[in-house]
């Protein structure tokens, strides 16, 4: 029986004995129908909901195709002794192995000397038991996540302005009402397609849709306006948009004076960013950055929506603190029908930042240094609260730790590729060398994998069950097709026999019904109220959005902070922010600036998407985006190798003679491990309070091959 | 501790004293301005001229822990061996480091019954410098109908384009051939007279007043060569002087501004200069982003910070700011094309009024002028102030968009669908193995499918001949 091999199949109605289900990739999580026909095939077909509106990407389409056997791991691999290669073996060999070892490594060195690293992927139930067997079974501080390097900078200012984050804080139809988007570092044409569906609809009813980005993207080409600020000055942009909006006489200050605080302090914080300074230091013409904020505030509703071109840099909090700051002297976040926004990036990059697998964070988004948070937590679980450990490192800092003095020496890693997708990848990967234990479950040999003492095959999407929680909050249920192959255990499992063999019996079930009941209690009365959820309520109401306290049908929260923001007055918070440059400007060693992103057709470390045909069809290998004038001063052409050099790395690439190229900044998407791995060359100078990393900018020069 | 006092609480003063409080906030610093104001942004008071309705938002932001300024006094004198400064009210100041940043005083051209004989100017006459200037010109302009701004240089014609934009019949009266003769070669001086006087702006140029007309309320002005300028209120913008007053009486080398080095010291031990009072290299600046570079080293020299290879001056960059008026000038555009090897890149169009001269030597864009399209100010300035390389294709100088639309692909290869990766030739594949609507094209081949923005293009290609 052949259980995968995807044809392409025509989008007709689903066979009744279809699964409705969610995609595997990215936070928007469309809808889809699984169905398996009689020769074992895994047909997917687009299921409408409103956040797809029908619409599926290649990359979902061909989401089956990593069902079979052929493209994964379907047993347990060893390395039996360093330096020996990964080898089969049992089950029982493989966790006996992970237990002997994590027991050594605490006995030697104490709690703290097993860190564990999770990912924005996992289901919420799978993060919810992560983030407890990390604090209850190990005992350990040291757990972090790949999303740190997602969308912390925004969660950050959003719970800075708002008092709580939650990505959107309203549904994605709400974008189809407005007069104006002001969309910020996003590129959702090529990361999540079928969401353009909503901006085409709001174009069609006569909005404006304003794109800040430095690259001509796909999603740039269909905005009404484009604003090309040089890499790393859409801080200075927001604080220049600010200042006309109080310039013009367009802020909304009724609203101003009703719902907020700290206006004074982030108006005067951008008396010195007049817009033909913003002009020199962005080099957005000043009759565009007019027209931007003339647009927004003309707009009856509005909204203002970042993403990672914002956020993964060293000032990423501020940069979206200050369009926050616009949109809040707009008068949008909290009024109906606007608002501002982060598109997560990862399937479950919300739900994944809400259940503890966060290095300060305890289920229901607690904060771990909060004593209620920490005693209603540890009431759930049935431990002394004494025995929950404090604050962790986050996760750059996380992995630098590792194998050194002082640093866990034990690493278990779930739903995460950091040789790939961590910045100053090679640095990364020799901390990752150094453990005296690394256990990777993954469905793949991921890139880090490839390193690991200990490999575990585990489930994935259409062969488990449990919820994940999309971009706009909105709780909804993966769903089983069929079960995984031989060989092969769901993460559940994997926790609970670990902690089987740690010697904790109970308290790990693999049953992710059973899992998601646990998580309504520990998340009861934190800001990510789970509650009220259940899986027959998501079945029924297509998702839930939270918080949801109440088990009423129809409850829950689809539109939030329309009455009050989470901060104890009910007022969101102007925070005046100071521009700075880059942490690494370009220089005469190091002439061009590089930037990092994403390829349509690949998603994330690739570790899925490289292995599917038609996609890596499409996208074979890693390229460089390079102006034509930039190629031919280097002697580079179309289609021809380049070497790109940064103080901490080299990456070979194919060059893309690209017209529409910023003229002095080369883009690289980050899907790619070896030698095609941008992160070799990227730098982890981190913000000072997400930790995010400055992925989108560092200094390298180009070498012809 | 030390004790800093600030002598001037403009931009360059309120820069150097937030930037000396963030390096050492245990120091004891001290802020003297003569205004009765807070530190506000000189760049933003034409915009209160147009009338802007929040316009008058323009107070820079005062770090928690510094000292409130003590504004409404004038130093009146440097005390250097007892190193204090005199204030008019009698009392003295004690500095271990003392800074100048008193800007510079309005020039007032001789023109006769402009200052009376006992000193006050014209009673209908405004020299625009401060914001209480500005605040009796919007009031002048509220009452009247007809202003006349002496001086064609940047803010004069910022001030004429902000009360034009209140409806006013503005005149502006320059003695010079050409407007903003400074920055502008004559082209782009006349390309901008014609830009302003269809924003209602009438520019005299060439023009020499002579007289003003009107004793008690102003009527006019009269130039030399004998012809009238009609106007009820007289704006003077002829430039603006060092003020150095306070240096010269206190023994300090002044030349046209206080004389300072590459740190921004004085000739006096442990005293400064910045901003517009200061001359550095022969050179008095009178703008704003060299007076902050300026403050930003004098406040690392001074705390005994690291001030790096100093202040080596500043590239001339002018922006008009003027809505309507997109106006970018860099370097000195005649003096560059004089060069040998000087690439010159011109483009006119004379019923826009647009005009863009950009000078070019060894790849670097050492002068321009960018009158009337906004694209390319941003970044050709950039490239200008980075001394960053040009673009081989030259063009691209002038009109950055055109790179945009300069994709070469086959049509046949052309990608209508992109999500799915689907080409106009599949589509016309599709269509001749039976495909009737985008549902038909849609099965074949997955277009529409995911963003679905190509469905209107799809529709096309199966109703084409």
């Amino acid at each position: 029986m052949t259980r995968a091999g995807v044809r392409d199949d025509p989008p007709e109605p689903a066979a009744p004995e279809a699964v409705p289900t969610h995609c595997p990739y990215c936070a928007l999580q469309c809808g889809m129908w699984l169905g398996q026909d009689a020769s074992g095939t895994v047909h997917v077909r687009p299921r409408d909901l409103p956040p797809n509106r029908g619409g599926l990407c290649a990359k979902g389409r061909t989401a089956a195709e990593l069902l079979s056997p052929a493209h994964r791991l379907t047993t347990p691999l060893v390395r039996r002794a360093p330096g020996a290669p990964l080898e089969p073996a049992t089950w029982d060999e493989a966790l006996a192995r992970v237990a002997e070892r994590t027991v050594a490594l605490r006995r030697d060195d104490g709690p703290d000397a097993v860190a564990v690293f999770g990912g924005g992927g996992l289901t919420n139930e799978k993060a919810y038991l992560l983030g407890k067997f990390a604090r209850t079974v190990l005992g350990t501080s040291r757990i972090d996540y790949n999303g740190r390097f997602c969308m912390s900078s925004a969660a950050a200012a959003g719970t800075r302005a708002f008092g709580l984050d939650r990505g959107l804080p309203f549904p994605l139809e709400d974008l189809e009402g407005a007069g104006a988007v002001l969309l910020v570092g996003a590129n959702p044409a090529e990361t999540m397609p079928p969401f353009m569906r909503h901006l085409h609809r709001q174009r069609e009813a006569g909005g404006a849709l304003v794109v800040v980005d430095p690259r001509r993207t796909a999603t740039a080409e269909e905005a009404t306006l484009h604003l090309r600020p040089r890499v790393g000055t859409d801080l200075a942009l927001a604080c220049g948009l600010l200042h006309l909006a109080v310039a013009e006489g367009l802020t909304d200050d009724a609203y101003i004076a009703r719902r907020t605080t700290g206006f004074h302090q982030a108006r005067d914080s951008v008396a010195e960013f007049w817009p033909e300074r913003v002009e020199r230091i962005t080099g957005v013409p000043v009759a565009d950055q007019r027209r931007a904020v003339r647009l927004l505030a003309a707009a009856e509703r509005a909204h203002v929506l970042t993403a990672r071109g914002a956020e993964q840099h060293s000032k990423g909090t501020d940069t979206v603190t200050a369009f926050i700051n616009l949109a809040l002297a707009l008068g949008l976040p909290g009024t109906p029908g606007s608002g501002y926004g982060c598109l997560t990036g990862q399937g479950n990059g919300q739900g994944g930042r809400e259940h503890g697998q966060k290095a300060d964070q305890l289920p229901g988004y607690r904060r771990l240094d909060d004593p209620a948070a920490r005693a209603h937590v540890a009431a759930v679980w049935g431990v002394p609260e004494h025995t929950l450990p404090a604050p962790g490192p986050s996760a750059f800092e996380l992995l630098d730790s590792l194998g050194t003095e002082g640093g866990p020496r034990g690493l278990l890693v779930l739903g995460s590729n950091p040789v790939v997708s961590a910045p100053h990848a090679g640095r990364v990967t020799d901390r990752l060398r150094a453990l005296d234990l690394l256990v990777v479950a993954d469905v793949v040999l991921s890139e880090t994998a490839r390193l690991a003492d200990v490999v575990l095959p585990v489930a994935q999407w259409a062969e488990e069950d449990g919820t994940m929680t999309n971009l706009e909050g909105r709780v909804i249920r993966r769903r089983r097709l069929l079960p995984p192959p031989p060989g092969v255990r769901t993460d559940l499992e994997v926790l609970a026999a670990l902690s089987r063999l740690l010697g904790h019996d109970r308290g790990f079930p693999s049953d992710p019904h059973a899992v998601f009941t646990e998580l309504r209690e520990a998340s009861r009365g934190g800001p990510a109220d789970y509650s009220g959820i259940s899986y027959e309520r998501i079945d029924a109401e297509h998702g839930v959005f939270w918080p949801c306290p109440s088990q009423e049908d129809g409850a829950g929260t689809p539109r939030m902070f329309t009455d009050a923001f989470a901060h104890a007055d009910g007022r969101a918070r102007f925070v005046p922010v100071e521009d700075r440059p880059l942490a690494e400007e370009p220089d005469d060693a190091y002439p061009v600036l590089l930037t990092t992103g994403r390829s349509a057709a690949h998603y994330q470390s690739g570790a899925q998407t490289r292995r599917v045909t038609s996609l890596t069809a499409r996208e074979p290998e890693v390229y460089a985006e390079i102006h034509p004038d930039l190629a031919a001063r280097h002697g580079l052409t179309d289609g021809g190798p380049v070497r790109l050099v940064s103080r901490r790395g080299t990456v070979r690439a194919v060059t893309r003679v690209v017209p529409a190229a910023p003229l002095d900044t080369v883009f690289v998407p980050f899907h790619w491990g070896g030698e095609g791995r941008v992160n070799s060359l990227t730098h982890a100078a981190l913000d000072p309070v997400s930790r995010m990393p400055e992925f989108k900018a560092c200094a390298v020069r180009l070498e012809p091959l | 501790m030390k004790h800093v006092v600030i002598v001037g609480n403009g931009m360059a003063g309120h820069r150097v004293a937030t930037r000396v409080h963030a390096a050492r906030p245990e120091w004891d610093v001290t802020v003297v301005g003569a205004e009765p104001h807070a530190a506000y942004n000189r760049v933003l008071l034409t915009n209160l001229l147009a009338g802007r309705p929040d316009a008058e938002r323009l107070t820079l932001p005062w770090p928690d822990g510094l000292p409130a300024p003590l504004t409404g006094h004038r130093a009146t004198a440097i005390d250097r061996a007892a190193r204090s400064v005199v204030l008019a009210d009698g009392r003295e100041l004690r500095w271990d480091r003392l800074v100048l940043a008193t800007g510079a005083n309005p020039v007032l051209p001789p023109v006769k019954g402009l200052v009376s004989d006992d000193g006050h100017l014209h009673p209908d006459a405004v020299a625009f410098r401060t914001l209480d200037d500005c605040r009796r010109i919007a009031d002048l302009a509220s009452r009247r109908r007809r202003a006349i701004v002496l001086g064609g240089g940047l803010l004069g014609l910022e001030a004429a384009r902000g009360l034009a934009a209140r409806g006013l019949e503005v005149h502006v009266v320059h003695a010079m051939g050409h407007l903003m003769e400074r920055q502008l070669d004559p082209g782009a001086g006349a390309a901008l007279a014609g830009a302003l006087a269809e924003l209602g702006v009438t520019c005299w140029t060439g023009a020499q007043a002579a007289r003003v007309l009107g004793g008690g309320r102003m009527r006019g002005l009269v130039l030399a060569d004998g012809r009238h300028v009609p106007g009820d209120f007289l704006v003077v913008s002829c430039g603006a002087r060092p003020d150095t007053q306070l240096a010269a009486a206190a023994g300090l080398t002044t030349a046209r501004g206080v004389v300072v080095d590459d740190h921004l010291r004085t000739s006096a031990p442990d005293v400064y200069a910045v901003g517009d009072c200061a001359e550095h290299r022969g050179v008095a600046h009178g703008l704003v982003e060299p007076a902050w570079e300026q403050a930003r080293i004098a406040a690392e020299a001074l705390t005994d910070g690291d001030p790096g290879p100093g202040y080596t001056g500043s590239a001339p960059l002018t922006r008009l700011k003027a809505e309507g008026l997109d106006l970018a000038a860099m370097g000195d555009v005649e003096a560059e094309e004089a060069h040998p090897d000087a690439e010159v890149l011109h483009f006119s169009h004379s019923g826009r009024h647009v005009y863009q001269r950009i000078v070019v030597r060894g790849e670097r864009v050492v002068g321009a002028v960018l009158l009337g399209d906004a694209a390319p100010a941003g970044p050709l300035s950039r490239l200008y102030l980075t001394g960053a390389r040009i673009p081989l294709d030259r063009r691209l100088l002038l009109f950055p968009g055109l790179a945009a639309g300069a994709q070469d692909t086959e049509p046949s290869d052309a990608v209508v669908c992109r999500c799915a990766h689907v080409t106009a030739e599949a589509i016309r594949r599709s269509r001749s193995e039976g495909a009737r609507d985008t549902a038909d094209v849609a099965r074949r081949t997955h277009a529409t499918t995911g963003c679905g923005g190509c469905r209107s293009a799809v529709e096309r290609l199966l109703t084409e001949g």
